[in-house]
């Protein structure tokens, strides 16, 4: 490849990162190849599974269908992001609890894509999440373990003590 | 048997052998030890991993479902920019594939292409896209071939034929086998039912697409990284087709980005990654894109099954004959496996007096199919559970009392040989007929809405291995250093189901320690001993068989000298919480460390190992291979269902499911299994199909994860779910498998819904909208309201194998009596 390198300055995860890139690139493969940011995935890079979501200026994006050269100025946050100082954010924390990843690699964007309908209704309703949710496929879990851990971290960051339900962890009797 | 028979007030309590307290790991909802490496994103898949100096592979597939490769010229694409190595066919001659019998496969085609997508020649370049442009500079000569689309069409046309192996023709494998004389069986039974039922194949769907890096250094040595289920498979077939020392071969399997069956089969992209980078000395990385997943394929067979059953009026069958044709696709794969499955667990549910099998694959041109979660089960499962609703209605009996009164009994065996231990189908059907209020709802509902039940079975783990021999199937290392650590290592594969975290609870349960201290060291040929890999549900009862017994040799080490130390008898030294104590004076106690201290001072460093194989089966017969398991697990459902007369769309709202289990290692993995089961099972249901269309229906419709329906949260129902815990004293600490047996009542409880519903029958999945309308039609042109297949072709099954069942003083084996003579059983079938 010939192409002039495009050399962006990338705002990624609160930090600002000078990257050089084939323009052609998508923020998929900027994040994964450029930057070594390999928590955010891929299953089709065509747009249709909703595994390479990330965040773009709080709101979820296929990272799959976004040029990174698009990127620059905007605010991007990936799976790396969510933790502080070695502390899980409430959604990792409550997905590990109950069992929300399986093999993990939709997780990274399930986790985006719950973080930004809690930033935007604090009390979803089940229904409400499967609709948030509806444009991610997880192969696993049948979903109703990732329902479950973003009521329980949703709960908990309205600052209420929450415990998993008994049935979550072990049926019902 | 130990006292593991009791009832759920003793599901706390050991079933293999008494222990000094109650369980503190097993059983608990932990979480898994990866579970952080989860969510954070840390956890590193096949295609994550990058090395210096990599280079990207890249395969050239055929365009073409069958043709003859005249030639191949690649020296345009050798000279593109970037490129460093090309491979074709004629680099990679030796043949290679998962079973022994079926070794059909080569890395790049020799001489035929036998499906679209099949993989033809290879580049690795300094990028994808110089690997991708190259492939357009390969210049392919094909003479196009007649090509087969379907399993009918296939006994129809002999030739030419896909494969020059093989039962003949295009059949792959012809199987028939006879427990007990089953015409005798019908002229006994009340009722005779014949039925057709069609399954349509269906794919895994991972979410990661596979993905292999190979690194070859000057020393000799090769190290893959691969996502698959089975490292010792790949390791093997690595060593035959490279003629690599097995010794000079690392195969790691990286954590599956979901798997269910898919990532089972050596690959050609793992070893064309790793002849490119011996050819050119550089790593080198093939991640394969969501079309060539399609083409990769192992899926679900599409099976079509006719199933003759003799019952008496209170529903005992009297006989039943199976009949299966199973559509293979280009390859061999599990093919054999695959066909035998659809015959063996037929039997395990409910007492089945006498029984024939009747199986047969057949080569097409369409992708390879293999083993999907279920492996070869659910297509029959389908079947059985769908007319033994039909039956009841028949009998006028309630299906869920019709299936009650005729459960195979716990220890024993059934006609065609597999040992039954322990069986809580009972106790599952009991629990969603109460939990979904069944008795209110069975066909009192009011039009558009109904209920239908379902039962299944699955093996926990395959009893023999795919390659004979005589070694266990899965080992297990165990160091417990000085410090306190504890480390497992054992070839397991974690592809989610949670398998690294079951080392983790077993070993800390025998050992008193915390499970998130253990260090896991898993499916890594060069660290870690054998394990056959994960699938046929295996792993839980076979590395947790192997993890127990490494634990309890280095118990019994470290508590020989942790009792001499706090001068106590040996039997009264308890590990737990840490510690290893007195079970009379808990303060006598020392730290874990300590009493690791005190072994090793004395005997030196404190190692052991496990190792699991499973019990012999009875049967002795030709085929009595597959369906031998140490034990089953056991599933009951019911599915509420609404069906749109108008549309003929089905809505699945609500769920319920019991499982057998045996016993829950971890409760919440367990539910998480069985909450998985149930998506995937009603995506098959449903939506799920691998459908072709052009080139005469050999060419995938449109191979993509949009075009490939399949449940997101806007689909999927809620479940209910049940854990009914029967200890079988073949499971670690009683545990039997979860990962698949729930998957398999949801197609046939949905189907039965569905008639509850509307009354009409689709005898056939996926249920779609436009089968639903066809069968109202008919229904209201007072036709049969059915839709499903309506023939099945004559095959020449040969003459069967006539095996006495045990209650007619069967030994297991081949009866050695005169066959009886049927016409026009000439083919016998090719000994392998």
């Amino acid at each position: 490849m010939t192409d002039a390198l495009a050399q962006i300055a990338l705002f990624v995860n609160d930090e600002s990162v000078p990257v050089a890139f084939a323009p052609h690139k998508t923020l998929l493969e900027v994040l994964r190849e450029d930057l070594g940011l390999t928590g955010t995935k891929h299953g089709c890079e065509l747009g249709e599974c909703g595994t390479c979501t990330v965040l773009l200026d709080q709101v979820p994006v296929l990272s799959c269908l976004v040029l990174g050269v698009a990127c620059a100025g905007h605010r991007v946050k990936t799976v790396e992001g969510m933790a502080r100082n070695g502390r899980l954010h409430p959604l990792q924390d409550a997905f590990a609890e109950v069992g929300a990843a399986q093999c993990g690699y939709c997780t990274p964007a399930f986790l985006l894509a719950a973080e930004a309908l809690l930033g935007a209704n604090p009390r979803p309703s089940r229904d409400e999440i499967k609709e948030a949710l509806a444009g991610n496929l997880c192969r696993c879990t049948g979903y109703i373990k990732i329902y479950e851990a973003v009521e329980l971290a949703a709960a908990r960051m309205r600052g209420e003590t929450a415990k998993p339900a008994e049935e979550t962890l072990y049926g019902r009797r | 048997m130990a006292g593991g028979r009791k009832k759920p007030a003793a599901r706390r309590k050991d079933s293999k052998e008494e222990r000094p307290a109650a369980l503190r790991v097993v059983g608990k909802a932990h979480r898994k030890v990866d579970a952080t490496a989860k969510v954070t994103g840390e956890t590193l898949f096949a295609d994550d991993l990058a090395l210096p100096r990599m280079l990207f592979g890249k395969l050239l597939r055929s365009p073409h479902p069958h043709a003859r490769v005249l030639s191949v010229n690649v020296e345009a694409a050798a000279r593109a920019p970037g490129v460093l190595a090309v491979l074709t066919g004629r680099d990679l001659p030796v043949p290679f594939g998962i079973l022994p019998v079926s070794q059909d496969e080569h890395a790049l085609a020799l001489d035929k292409v036998r499906f679209v997508g099949d993989p033809v020649a290879a580049v690795a370049a300094t990028s994808e896209e110089a690997a991708t442009a190259a492939l357009d500079l390969i210049q392919v000569r094909y003479e196009v071939l007649p090509a087969i689309s379907s399993a009918e069409e296939a006994v129809a046309r002999p030739e030419p034929r896909i494969h020059d192996y093989g039962h003949s023709g295009n059949l792959h494998k012809v199987i028939n086998l006879e427990f007990g004389d089953v015409e005798a069986g019908f002229a006994e039974a009340d009722l005779v039912r014949d039925d057709l039922f069609f399954f349509e194949g269906n794919t895994h769907l991972p979410m990661e697409q596979h993905a292999a890096l190979a690194r070859y250094t000057a020393d000799g040595k090769l190290t893959l990284w691969s996502s698959t289920q089975t490292p010792h498979y790949v390791h093997r077939a690595l060593a035959r087709v490279l003629d690599l020392p097995a010794a000079k071969i690392r195969v790691i399997a990286c954590p599956n980005g979901g798997g269910f069956g898919g990532k089972s089969d050596p690959f050609s992209h793992e070893i064309v990654a790793a002849r490119l980078a011996m050819v050119t000395g550089r790593p080198v990385k093939i991640t394969l894109t969501r079309e060539e997943v399609f083409y990769c394929h192992r899926g679900r067979h599409p099976t079509l099954m006719q199933v003759k059953t003799g019952v008496t009026k209170d529903g005992a069958i009297t006989a039943m004959h199976f009949k299966s044709l199973l559509d293979g696709g280009g390859y061999g794969s599990y093919g054999v496996a695959s066909t035998y499955y659809t015959g063996a667990l037929q039997t395990v549910t409910y007492r089945v007096e006498r029984y024939q099998f009747q199986g047969a694959r057949a080569f097409t041109n369409k992708a390879p199919c293999g083993p999907k979660r279920g492996h070869g089960t659910p297509q029959p499962r389908f079947a059985v559970e769908v007319q033994l609703d039909k039956i009841a209605e028949d009998l006028k009996l309630d299906p869920a009392e019709l299936r009650l009164r005729h459960l195979v009994p716990a220890n024993s065996v059934t006609a065609n040989y597999l040992r039954v231990g322990s069986m809580g189908l009972g106790a599952c059907i009991r629990k969603v007929v109460e939990g979904a209020g069944w008795k209110e709802k069975f066909r009192k509902l009011p039009p558009g809405r109904g209920v239908g039940l379902a039962c299944s079975s699955y093996l926990s783990g395959a009893g023999l291995p795919i390659y004979w021999n005589s070694m266990p199937h899965s080992g297990v290392q165990l160091k417990c250093d000085r410090q306190g650590g504890v480390t497992v290592f054992c070839g397991s594969t974690d592809i989610g189901q949670g398998s690294d975290s079951i080392l983790a609870y077993i070993v800390a349960e025998v050992l008193g320690v915390d499970p998130f201290s253990i260090a896991v060291v898993t499916a890594d040929t060069d660290l870690t001993p054998v394990d056959l890999g994960s699938y046929s549900s295996r792993v839980t009862l076979m590395s947790g068989n192997a993890a127990l017994q490494a634990a309890e040799r280095a118990r019994e080490i470290i508590a020989r000298h942790a009792a001499a130390k706090l001068e106590i008898p040996g039997e009264r030294v308890v590990f737990a919480d840490g510690k290893v104590f007195d079970a009379g004076d808990p303060t006598r106690a020392l730290t874990f460390a300590e009493a690791v201290q005190a072994a090793e001072a004395a005997e030196g460093t404190v190692g052991t190992v496990g190792s699991y194989t499973p019990p012999k089966s009875p049967g002795r017969y030709r085929g009595a291979g597959v369906g031998p398991s140490p034990a089953y697990s056991y599933s009951a459902c019911v599915a509420a269902v609404e069906v749109d007369a108008e549309t003929g769309i089905v809505r699945v709202p609500k769920i319920w499911i019991a499982h057998d289990v045996g016993r829950c290692i971890n409760a919440a993995t367990v539910i998480g299994q069985v909450e998985g089961s149930v998506y995937m099972g009603l995506g098959e249901a449903l939506m799920e199909e691998m459908a072709y269309r052009g080139d005469r229906n050999t060419m995938h419709k449109i191979p993509s994860l949009l075009e490939y329906k399949s449940p997101t949260t806007l689909e999927m129902c809620d479940v209910v779910t049940y854990i009914i815990e029967d200890p079988d004293p073949n499971g670690p600490f009683g545990a039997k498998e979860v990962g698949q047996g729930p998957l398999l009542p949801v197609m046939p409880a949905v189907a039965n819904a569905v008639y509850d519903a509307v009354g009409v029958r689709v005898d056939e999945v996926p249920i779609t909208p436009e089968k639903v309308l066809k069968a109202l039609k008919r229904k209201a042109k007072g036709e049969a309201p059915r839709h499903g297949p309506s023939a099945f072709p004559e095959i020449d099954w040969g003459e069967a194998s006539r095996v006495p069942p045990p209650w007619e003083g069967g030994d297991g084996s081949e009866s050695p009596g005169a066959p009886r003579v049927r016409p026009g059983s000439a083919a016998a079938e090719r000994q392998h």
